[in-house]
């Protein structure tokens, strides 16, 4: 299958190892991820709380790259993965914007392109393929699969059920991982208040991972690089704050899938955490 | 030309609000034909059709042109008019000002347009008018005998009511039991006067009446025919068990090896492959659910055979089918629950044990339910201290849900409230509402009451419910406060909102009877005619029709019951006289119209033709069944010689109009 990749810039930043991850998994399952020629970054937060325009017009140069190269596009990032499909919907929906960002940038978009999360993309090969991939199952893992709030929201844009999304717990279910039901699937981390409301961002944190560790979880798997430098990097700040001794190793999926398919943990950027997933790594023989 | 009398009804403010009737009626005098023209208030009112009277009289009028509201409301009313002026009733035309013209036209900028179409609508109708011909309606017996379908507490009640007047009933259940939603409640708002007590006696009253005959575990399958004429065919299912022969000992359920759930209880409690539904079932006396029995799933049990002391049991029985003869038909198929685990996510999808539905609280909460009842969560058994009420969970919905309300849940859940506060000591309840609705007679009172008692209301949705160990995390809204609540609940009950029946579709096909945008049978006026249906002969009682609670639908099903008395207990029904008609010296027997017609009017006759100078010769030609025409008109179009007229709607007389209004 070939489909045009977006990794969008925390892949090539805070979440080098997602990119990483992504790219050998996708190898491995015969995905074959065309980057797209001269991407631009998707706008994120800081365009549509300030311009809609412009948070429109970002992703729409991306989107019209992807139509001339002929593909469809798949998103790692949550945010940008929601970015897109807004985009795509506003160019899709509301003329006057199509045809001011035609004017802007030069070329008009067909509408052509359909965005796909990346784990609908892998989700795509069909999961008995993944599953035959796998020689090292995940059994000892006792996994959280979150999702956040971006990937499954709002209603019609997202990749999943925004109230239950199974689509991560059907991917490492296939990996043999024993994946936990739990309250916080969907809940948001406090993306980037981090900065502007430290403490309240940390509660929030708390509550994923409290929650996840009250269902029993060891690990939790994300799909987005903000939740994973959130619930990873603060939670020393966590405990510091709450008293609290979280020590949960965070996981991109794509890197639990590689374990999985056998791939070195070293290749998967696994050395690159903050809480050290060498326990679960163990657990699962890798 | 026959002198044509026309009357411009203001219909207050309706009509007179948005057009000139008094330059209406002026105009219309100078119609062809019309000798008379005036305007009036109301004139459906009493004085307005002393005007008629009085004009007919005066000035010899010989044919009527109303121009006022929709002939579905007052045509008749009219005829009337004309029969007491001596006129025949249907030397009466009708022009639609108020629905086609003043309701749809209210914008001050398109009065001119809007008076202009209602002088054509008038010009219309007196342009029929002067081509309508005398009409006399036919005569039919009427068949004494009324079917009801659906033995809940709606077909219950009307059924009774009916047998009391004299006329035979046949009362038909799907279920094992009679009995319907009402007798799985525990207790009823607002006298909390307890649900089985007062509904049972009625379900043993319609078993012993000597003029109901009843049949459960039965379906209508097909009804044909038409108002005091109907015939219905009623597959009675195969219960596995002789009932004529059972005396309803119980030994067989007590010692049937197999456990199901047991649907009667929602999935609380379980029930053997041979059972009854609940101990005060009617008829007292089991069936066997052959997917679960042991018997037939493995070949070898028959335990209920070999201790059945009068040996009722009898695996090889069929299904048998009744062919009945029925004058009216009550339909009263009830409601179900709206399927909240199809989309409320933020309840989880029927995920987690301790969310359950109101009917499910109510047969826990009941003596003769599954726990006995002891109210206690699901998933531990354990008696709930804190409980959390959400409202409207289907109902007012318009994203995912239905748009309506479901008119009980906000009373059925403050009983719930009250009787956990009575019966658990040192209990918590919350209940998240939108609006409260309290509509009935000391419905409010009981609201304030079980608020007084401790209830607390919280206004505001709830965004998500989810497991934290043994406890469910209700995450809402209080929208009064401004804030968010969070409330670690023992059990939350869902008020989910009522929907049709499951099949209702297939009987309103059966029967023909439409339905509005929800599934709800719709009736044939929603305040004038509420237990009629557009299909003569067809009556709706209870939730069939919209929801209602228990007071609503008793009140229904006996209005129900007094309109097929009404029916019934005449000796001949007149016919509709607006049928279609074959002229057999143009019909040329192609039968193009017999497929078109969905009531199976028409049908081939052979007549025999005597022209002058040629020896008589047989013909077929089609011939319409005066009883079954519902006078729609679709063989009239489908009638390539133009052989075909509907009477009151001849192709003259609708040409007539159209020129009116287009040339």
């Amino acid at each position: 299958m070939k489909i045009g990749y977006y990794p969008g810039c925390s892949l090539e930043s805070s979440a080098k190892e997602y990119d990483r991850a992504t790219r050998l998994v996708a190898r491995h399952l015969g995905i074959q991820l065309y980057d797209l020629n001269d991407w631009n970054c998707c706008g994120a937060t800081a365009a549509h709380s300030t311009d809609h325009f412009l948070a429109a017009a970002l992703p729409a140069r991306n989107l019209m790259i992807a139509e001339e190269m002929g593909l469809n596009v798949t998103v790692p990032c949550a945010a940008c993965y929601q970015r897109l499909r807004l985009a795509h919907r506003e160019l899709t929906e509301n003329e006057a914007t199509a045809r001011e960002i035609a004017e802007l940038l030069g070329r008009p978009y067909q509408g052509k392109v359909r965005i796909y999360s990346l784990l609908e993309t892998i989700a795509g090969i069909g999961l008995d393929q993944l599953a035959a991939q796998v020689v090292r199952p995940l059994k000892e893992l006792k996994v959280a699969c979150y999702y956040g709030c971006l990937l499954v929201r709002p209603p019609g844009t997202g990749c999943d059920d925004p109230e239950n999304p199974r689509l991560m717990d059907e991917l490492l279910l296939a990996a043999k991982a024993e994946v936990l039901d739990w309250g916080y699937k969907n809940e948001c981390c406090g993306a980037s208040l981090v900065f502007s409301e430290r403490r309240l961002a940390l509660r929030l944190i708390r509550n994923i991972l409290r929650n996840a560790v009250d269902a029993g979880a060891t690990s939790i798997a994300c799909a987005c690089p903000l939740c994973q430098t959130n619930l990873d990097t603060r939670q020393g700040q966590v405990n510091k704050e709450f008293g609290t001794s979280f020590a949960i190793p965070i996981f991109y999926f794509p890197q639990l899938l590689g374990l999985a398919m056998g791939l070195y943990p070293q290749d998967l950027g696994l050395g690159k955490h903050f809480i050290d997933p060498q326990r679960a790594i163990k657990a699962v023989g890798g | 030309m026959p002198r044509i009398g026309v009357f411009v009804c203001w219909c207050g403010s309706n009509i007179g609000g948005v057009l000139d009737c008094p330059a209406i009626a002026q105009e219309a005098a100078s119609f062809p034909g019309v000798v008379y023209s005036t305007e009036y208030k109301y004139v459906c009112s009493d004085p307005g059709q002393k005007l008629i009277v009085d004009a007919v009289k005066e000035h010899r009028l010989e044919r009527v042109v109303v121009a006022s509201c929709s002939p579905r409301l007052h045509e008749e009313t009219f005829r009337q008019v004309l029969r007491r002026s001596g006129l025949n009733p249907y030397f009466f035309e009708m022009a639609n000002l108020r629905e086609h013209c003043s309701w749809v036209h209210p914008d001050t900028t398109v009065r001119e347009q809007a008076q202009r179409k209602a002088v054509d609508l008038v010009r219309r109708a007196v342009a029929k008018a002067a081509r309508l011909e005398p009409l006399f309606p036919g005569k039919i017996p009427v068949v004494r005998r009324c079917l009801v379908i659906g033995g809940g507490i709606a077909g219950i009640q009307t059924a009774l009511d009916v047998a009391d007047a004299g006329l035979e009933v046949l009362l038909v259940e799907r279920e094992p039991t009679i009995g319907g939603n009402m007798v799985k409640l525990d207790k009823t708002f607002p006298t909390l006067d307890c649900s089985a007590c007062i509904s049972t006696p009625k379900m043993v009253a319609v078993a012993q009446h000597p003029n109901i005959r009843l049949y459960t575990y039965a379906q209508v399958e097909e009804v044909t025919g038409y108002i005091g004429n109907f015939k219905a065919r009623i597959r009675q299912k195969a219960r596995y068990v002789d009932h004529s022969k059972c005396n309803g000992c119980g030994t067989c359920w007590t010692r049937c090896p197999v456990t199901v759930p047991d649907d009667f209880n929602l999935g609380l409690g379980e029930r053997g492959a041979i059972y009854i539904p609940f101990p005060q079932a009617v008829p007292n006396k089991p069936v066997i659910d052959l997917e679960h029995c042991r018997r037939s799933t493995r070949g070898k049990c028959g335990a209920c055979a070999k201790l059945c002391p009068t040996g009722a049991i009898d695996y090889e029985q069929k299904d048998e089918f009744v062919d009945v003869e029925v004058g009216a038909i009550i339909v009263a198929t009830g409601y179900g629950l709206f399927p909240w685990e199809k989309v409320y996510g933020e309840y989880g999808y029927g995920r987690f044990r301790d969310v359950i539905t109101g009917l499910m609280f109510e047969r826990m909460v009941n003596a003769s339910g599954p726990t006995g009842g002891k109210i206690q969560r699901p998933s531990s058994g354990k008696e709930p201290k804190t409980v959390v009420f959400i409202q409207c969970v289907g109902s007012r919905d318009e994203a995912r849900g239905k748009e309506y309300c479901s008119r009980f849940c906000c009373m059925y859940t403050a009983k719930h409230a009250h009787q956990i506060l009575e019966k658990i000591p040192g209990s918590e309840v919350y209940v998240f509402y939108i609006d409260v609705r309290t509509f009935g007679k000391g419905y409010e009172e009981f609201y304030r009451r079980v608020r007084d008692e401790g209830a607390v209301y919280i206004r505001g949705r709830v965004s998500k419910v989810y497991q934290d160990g043994s406890k469910l995390i209700v995450r809402g809204a209080d929208t009064l406060l401004g804030e968010q609540v969070e409330i670690a609940a023992d059990m939350v009950v869902l008020a989910t909102g009522a929907v049709p029946a499951a099949g209702a579709a297939d009987v309103a096909r059966m029967i023909g009877i439409p339905q509005d945008k929800d599934g709800f049978f719709q009736e044939a006026h929603p305040k004038l005619r509420p237990v009629e249906t557009h299909t003569g002969g067809v009556y709706l009682a209870g939730t069939c029709q919209g929801p209602k609670d228990i007071p609503d639908t008793v009140s229904q099903a006996s209005g129900a019951a007094a309109k097929v008395c009404g029916l019934l207990l005449r000796d001949e029904l007149e016919t509709n006289p607006l049928v279609s008609k074959v002229n057999e010296a143009l019909c040329t027997g192609c039968l193009a119209c017999q497929p078109v017609c969905p009531y199976r009017a028409i049908q081939p006759v052979t007549i025999t033709e005597r022209l002058p100078g040629q020896p008589p010769r047989e013909r077929v030609v089609a011939r319409v069944n005066e009883g079954l025409c519902q006078g729609c008109g679709a063989c009239t179009v489908a009638c390539r010689a133009g052989a075909i007229d509907l009477k009151g709607f001849t192709n003259k007389q609708l040409i007539a109009e159209v020129d009116a209004l287009c040339l």
